[in-house]
C-alpha cells in the first residue's frame, strides 16, 4: 500500500514538471510514427551524409527552432515578435542582391546576419524607445518586410533571384563529417544563446522586466535597454534561419519563404511551457517544442494522409500538449479518475 | 438625520482575511437614511476592502449586514445593486468612445423583442441625467466631456429607481473647487431624497463641509465612529495616524545627533509640477529622516524624487557631493542608495522568480549583466538575509509570490540592504509586518544606522516616525511646511503641524 501512494506521489510530482508533457508528447509521436512507417528508425549513410526520418525530422526543424529561441528571450520580455518570416524574406533578399553584385561570399554571409540584427534594432526602437505595443510595433515590419524584399530583388532587374553559393549552401544543405551543417548551426546558437542567458545576468533580467517591468526598473535595471537586446537576439536569430532558408532553395522568394514561421516559432516557446505574459526563458523546451511541431508535420507526409490534413492534425495535438500542461485541466482527469476509483 | 430611524444599511462584525494579513477585524459601520457619513483611513486602512464587501464584490468572512433592518446576503455586485446599493470608483469606469446614453445603460440596456430598445435607453439616460440637473448630449461620446461631468454620468449611472446606499470612492480626487462644490449640490439633493450616502476621500476640508458622521479604520480595526461636528481636525488627525507605540520600540533610545558624517545628500529646491512642490532636504551620515504627512501629502513622491523614480523639473540634487544630472533608479543605485517601495506587489517585487532572485536583483543590477553573481555566491547572500531578516520560508528558490505578505515585504528590503548602500529610502517599511518582526526590523535599521548608513523613512504611522527618526520633514498637500529636529520630534508636535492651516 505504502509505495503505492508514494508511487502516485511521484507520479503527480513528475506530472508538475514542465519538460514531462512536451517530452512525452515528442516521445509518442516517435513511438506512433514506428508503427505507421516500419523504416522510421533507420538510418543510412547516403553520400557521406546521415539519411532517415528521425534525422529529417531534426533537419527540418532547425530553422524554426532557431527563430523559436529568438522568440522565446522576447516573449521573456513580456513580448513578442511577429515580424520573423518578413526578416527572413528580407535576408533572402539582400543574400541574392549581393551575391547578384558578385560580394564575396564570406562577407555577404555577415551582410545577411547584419541584415536580421538592423531589423531587431528597427522592432527594438518602437517597442523599448517608442514604447509601442510589441504586436503592433513587429506587425508593422511583417506586413512591409516581404515587400520590402520585393523591392531589395528590384535592384538588379529582379528577372532572376536564384544564386549558387558553396558557402552559403553548405551551411544550409551540406554536411561536416556525417551530421548536416544546420544541426552544427542550430547547436551552435543555442549554446551560444545558453550561455548569453544563463551565464550572464542578462537572463535574469530578462525575466524580471518581463516579470514586473516598474519592480525591476526601481531595482535598478536598465529594463529599456533589456527589452530592446531581446529584439535584437530575435532579429539576429531571424537572420540566420534566413541564410539556411534562402540557401536551401537557392534563390530569394520573399512572398512564400519562411510563411507563418512567427506562429510556428510562438507555438514553440508555448508548448516548452513559455507563457505569453512573460517571465520566463526555456530554451532547452523551445527546442523541443520545435522539434514537436516538426515531428507531428513529418508523420502526417509519412501516414500517407492528404498534406490537407496537416495544419488540423497539428492544431488538435498541439491543444493536447497544452491542455497536458495545465494545471486545472490535469486536476479535472485526476479528479475523473478518482471517482471511477470510488 | 433621522438618528432615530432604522439605519439603511447596518453592518456589524465585520471580519475579513486574506492570505497572511487580516484586513478586516470585527468593524462596525451603520448609516441612517439621508446621512452622508465620511469612512476615513490611511492606505491599507481596510477602506476599499469594506466597501468592496457592502457592494457585494467581496464575500465576508464573518459579520452581518442588514439593510432597512432586513439581514442580506451578498454573493456579486449585481446582486447589491438589485437590493440598492451602488457604488462609483475612483476611476471613472466610463468607456470614452461610447456615447452617454451608450455608457449610461452599459449594464442593463432596456430590450424589446431581445434587441436593444435604443428609444427606451435614452430616455432612461435622460431621465437619469435630469435627477442630478445634467443638461447634456446624449449622442456625443463621454470622452469629450470633462472629468466632473463624467463623474456626475457615472453617478447618474449609479442612481437607480431604488438606490438606497450610494457609494463614492474618491470622487473628489481630480476635480478643482468649483466642480466640487457642483458635486456637493448633487450629493446634498441626494440626501434630501433619503439616500445613504458613504464618502471616501482624503481631503480633510471636503469632510467637514459635507458629511455628517465620520468612521476611521486603522489597520483594519475600527478605530470610532463620531459626529462631525464633535469630532475636531486635530482628533482626527489623531485617529488615522496616531498608535499605541509599541513596547519593543519604546524600548529604542534616541542616539546623539553629534557625531553625523558628511552629508550623503543635498536637495535644493527639488520639484516637480503638479505632484510635489519644491523642497529642501539633506541627510547626513548615520541619519535618520522621517517624512510625516497624511495620504496623499507627497510622501512617497518625496521619497521618489530622490531616488530618481521620478523626474524633477525644478531644483539641484547633490548625492556625496556630485550634482546629480538625468537622476534614474540605475543611477541612484550605483550612488549606493537603495529605495524599498510601498506597494510591494506592483513596484517590489518579481512574483515569478524565487526569493533568491528577488534578493540578489539590485546587487546584480548594480554589477552589471557581465559580471554574475555565481550561484554559490547568490545562495550565500540570500541565506544571510533570510536568517537576518528572519524570512520564513523553506525553500530560496521559490517563487516569491508563494510568501506571506509579510515576508514579501522582508524580501524587499532585504533586495535593497544586499547592495550595500549608504542611504537606504523606506516607504511604508512596515506595512502588513507583524509587531514581532516590526521590531526586528527597526532594531536591525538602527544597527546599520550606527555603522554609518544614512535612512529616509517615509511612514503613515506617526509613531513609528517619532520612534526611528532624528529629524522630520512634515508634509500637506504636496508641499513641505516645516522641518524639526531632536526633541521637537513629538506626535503632538507634528500633528499639530499637520492641521494647522
Amino acid at each position: 500500500m505504502s509505495t503505492d501512494i508514494t508511487l502516485s506521489t511521484r507520479l503527480r510530482a513528475l506530472a508538475g514538471y514542465r519538460a514531462t508533457w512536451p517530452l512525452l508528447a515528442l516521445a509518442a509521436i516517435f513511438i506512433v510514427d514506428g508503427f505507421i512507417s516500419p523504416g522510421f528508425y533507420d538510418i543510412r549513410i547516403v553520400e557521406g551524409r546521415l539519411f532517415g526520418s528521425v534525422i529529417d525530422i531534426f533537419y527540418r526543424a532547425m530553422p524554426t527552432a532557431i527563430v523559436a529561441l529568438g522568440m522565446a528571450v522576447v516573449i521573456g520580455t513580456k513580448g513578442i515578435d511577429l515580424s520573423v518570416g518578413s526578416v527572413v524574406a528580407i535576408c533572402g533578399a539582400v543574400i541574392a542582391w549581393r551575391i547578384h553584385e558578385g560580394d564575396s561570399h564570406f562577407v555577404i554571409l555577415f551582410l545577411a546576419l547584419g541584415t536580421g540584427l538592423l531589423c531587431g534594432l528597427w522592432n527594438g526602437f518602437l517597442v523599448a524607445v517608442l514604447n509601442i505595443q510589441p504586436i503592433i510595433a513587429t506587425l508593422i515590419l511583417m506586413v512591409s518586410g516581404r515587400g520590402i524584399g520585393l523591392l531589395v530583388n528590384q535592384f538588379y532587374g529582379g528577372t532572376d533571384p536564384s544564386f549558387e553559393s558553396a558557402l552559403l549552401q553548405g551551411l544550409s544543405v551540406g554536411h561536416i563529417w556525417l551530421i548536416p551543417t544546420r544541426l552544427i548551426v542550430g547547436v551552435g546558437v543555442f549554446i551560444a544563446l545558453w550561455f548569453l542567458i544563463r551565464r550572464t545576468a542578462l537572463g535574469l533580467f530578462i525575466e524580471a522586466v518581463g516579470g514586473n517591468t516598474s519592480a525591476a526598473n526601481l531595482a535598478g535595471v536598465n529594463a529599456r535597454l533589456i527589452i530592446f537586446s531581446a529584439y535584437l537576439i530575435a532579429g539576429l536569430c531571424a537572420g540566420i534561419a534566413g541564410v539556411i532558408l534562402t540557401a536551401d532553395t537557392h534563390t530569394s522568394d520573399p512572398v512564400s519563404v519562411a510563411l507563418y514561421i512567427e506562429l510556428d516559432a510562438i507555438l514553440a516557446v508555448v508548448i516548452g511551457g513559455g507563457s505569453l505574459a512573460g517571465g520566463r526563458i526555456y530554451l532547452g523546451m523551445t527546442v523541443i517544442g520545435a522539434l514537436i511541431i516538426q515531428a507531428l508535420t513529418t508523420s502526417i507526409l509519412i501516414s500517407g494522409l492528404p498534406p490537407e490534413y496537416n495544419l488540423v492534425v497539428k492544431a488538435v495535438v498541439v491543444l493536447f500538449v497544452l491542455l497536458l500542461q495545465s494545471q486545472n485541466a490535469r486536476n479535472a482527469v485526476w479528479g475523473l479518475f478518482s471517482w471511477r476509483k470510488s | 438625520m433621522e438618528d432615530t430611524s432604522i439605519p439603511r444599511i447596518e453592518m456589524s462584525g465585520i471580519t475579513k482575511l486574506f492570505p497572511g494579513v487580516k484586513a478586516l477585524q470585527n468593524v462596525d459601520l451603520c448609516i441612517y437614511p439621508g446621512e452622508v457619513h465620511a469612512l476615513l483611513g490611511e492606505n491599507g486602512a481596510g477602506k476599499s476592502t469594506l466597501i468592496k464587501i457592502m457592494t457585494g464584490a467581496l464575500p465576508t468572512d464573518e459579520g452581518k449586514i442588514r439593510l432597512d433592518g432586513q439581514a442580506i446576503v451578498l454573493n456579486s455586485t449585481v446582486d447589491a445593486q438589485k437590493l440598492g446599493i451602488s457604488t462609483v470608483y475612483q476611476e471613472v469606469n466610463l468607456i470614452p468612445a461610447m456615447s452617454v446614453a451608450k455608457n449610461m445603460t452599459l449594464q442593463r440596456q432596456p430590450t424589446r423583442f431581445g434587441l436593444i430598445n435604443w428609444a427606451a435607453a435614452r430616455n432612461l439616460a435622460r431621465k437619469r441625467l435630469k435627477q442630478l440637473s445634467l443638461d447634456i448630449d446624449l449622442e456625443r461620446p463621454v470622452g469629450s466631456y470633462s472629468i466632473a461631468i463624467q463623474q456626475l454620468v457615472a453617478i447618474a449611472r449609479a442612481l437607480e429607481d431604488n438606490t438606497k446606499v450610494l457609494v463614492l470612492d474618491e470622487p473628489t480626487a481630480s476635480l478643482d473647487a468649483g466642480e466640487t462644490n457642483a458635486l456637493f449640490e448633487v450629493i446634498r439633493d441626494l440626501k434630501s431624497r433619503g439616500i445613504a450616502i458613504v464618502f471616501i476621500t482624503h481631503f480633510l476640508d471636503q469632510v467637514y463641509e459635507i458629511s455628517d458622521r465620520i468612521t476611521v479604520l486603522r489597520n483594519g480595526q475600527l478605530v470610532g465612529t463620531s459626529m462631525a461636528k464633535d469630532l475636531p481636525r486635530l482628533d482626527l488627525i489623531k485617529q488615522m495616524i496616531g498608535r499605541e507605540l509599541e513596547q519593543a520600540e519604546g524600548q529604542l533610545t534616541k542616539r546623539s545627533t553629534d557625531n553625523l558624517g558628511e552629508p550623503v545628500i543635498v536637495a535644493k529646491g527639488l520639484g516637480c509640477k503638479r505632484v510635489i512642490e519644491p523642497f529642501d532636504l539633506n541627510i547626513r551620515a548615520g541619519e535618520v529622516v522621517g517624512l510625516a504627512g497624511l495620504l496623499g501629502s507627497g510622501r512617497t513622491e518625496t521619497a521618489k524624487l530622490i531616488f530618481g523614480a521620478l523626474p524633477s523639473d525644478s531644483g539641484t540634487l547633490t548625492m556625496n557631493g556630485e550634482v546629480v544630472t538625468n537622476n534614474s533608479p540605475r543611477q541612484s543605485l550605483g550612488r549606493d542608495i537603495a529605495f524599498c517601495p510601498e506597494d510591494r506587489k506592483e513596484e517590489g517585487l518579481v512574483g515569478e522568480l524565487s526569493i533568491r532572485e528577488n534578493i540578489i536583483l539590485s546587487l546584480q543590477a548594480k554589477n552589471g549583466w557581465l559580471k554574475q553573481l555565481s550561484y554559490d555566491e547568490q545562495e550565500r547572500l540570500a541565506d544571510e538575509m533570510i536568517k537576518a531578516l528572519a524570512i520564513a520560508t523553506p525553500d530560496m528558490d521559490k517563487p516569491v509570490n508563494q510568501l506571506s505578505g509579510g515576508n514579501q515585504q522582508k524580501v524587499v528590503l532585504a533586495r535593497a540592504l544586499v547592495s550595500d548602500p549608504k542611504l537606504l529610502i523606506l516607504d511604508e517599511p512596515t506595512r502588513g509586518i507583524d509587531v514581532g518582526a516590526h521590531a526586528e526590523i527597526v532594531m536591525l535599521i538602527r544597527r546599520l544606522c550606527s555603522q554609518g548608513m544614512a535612512l529616509l523613512v517615509a511612514s503613515s504611522e506617526l509613531d513609528e516616525i517619532v520612534a526611528v527618526s532624528d529629524r522630520v520633514a512634515v508634509l500637506r498637500d504636496h508641499k513641505q511646511i516645516g522641518e524639526i529636529a531632536g526633541d521637537e520630534v513629538t506626535r503632538e508636535k507634528i500633528i499639530g503641524m499637520i492641521a494647522s492651516g
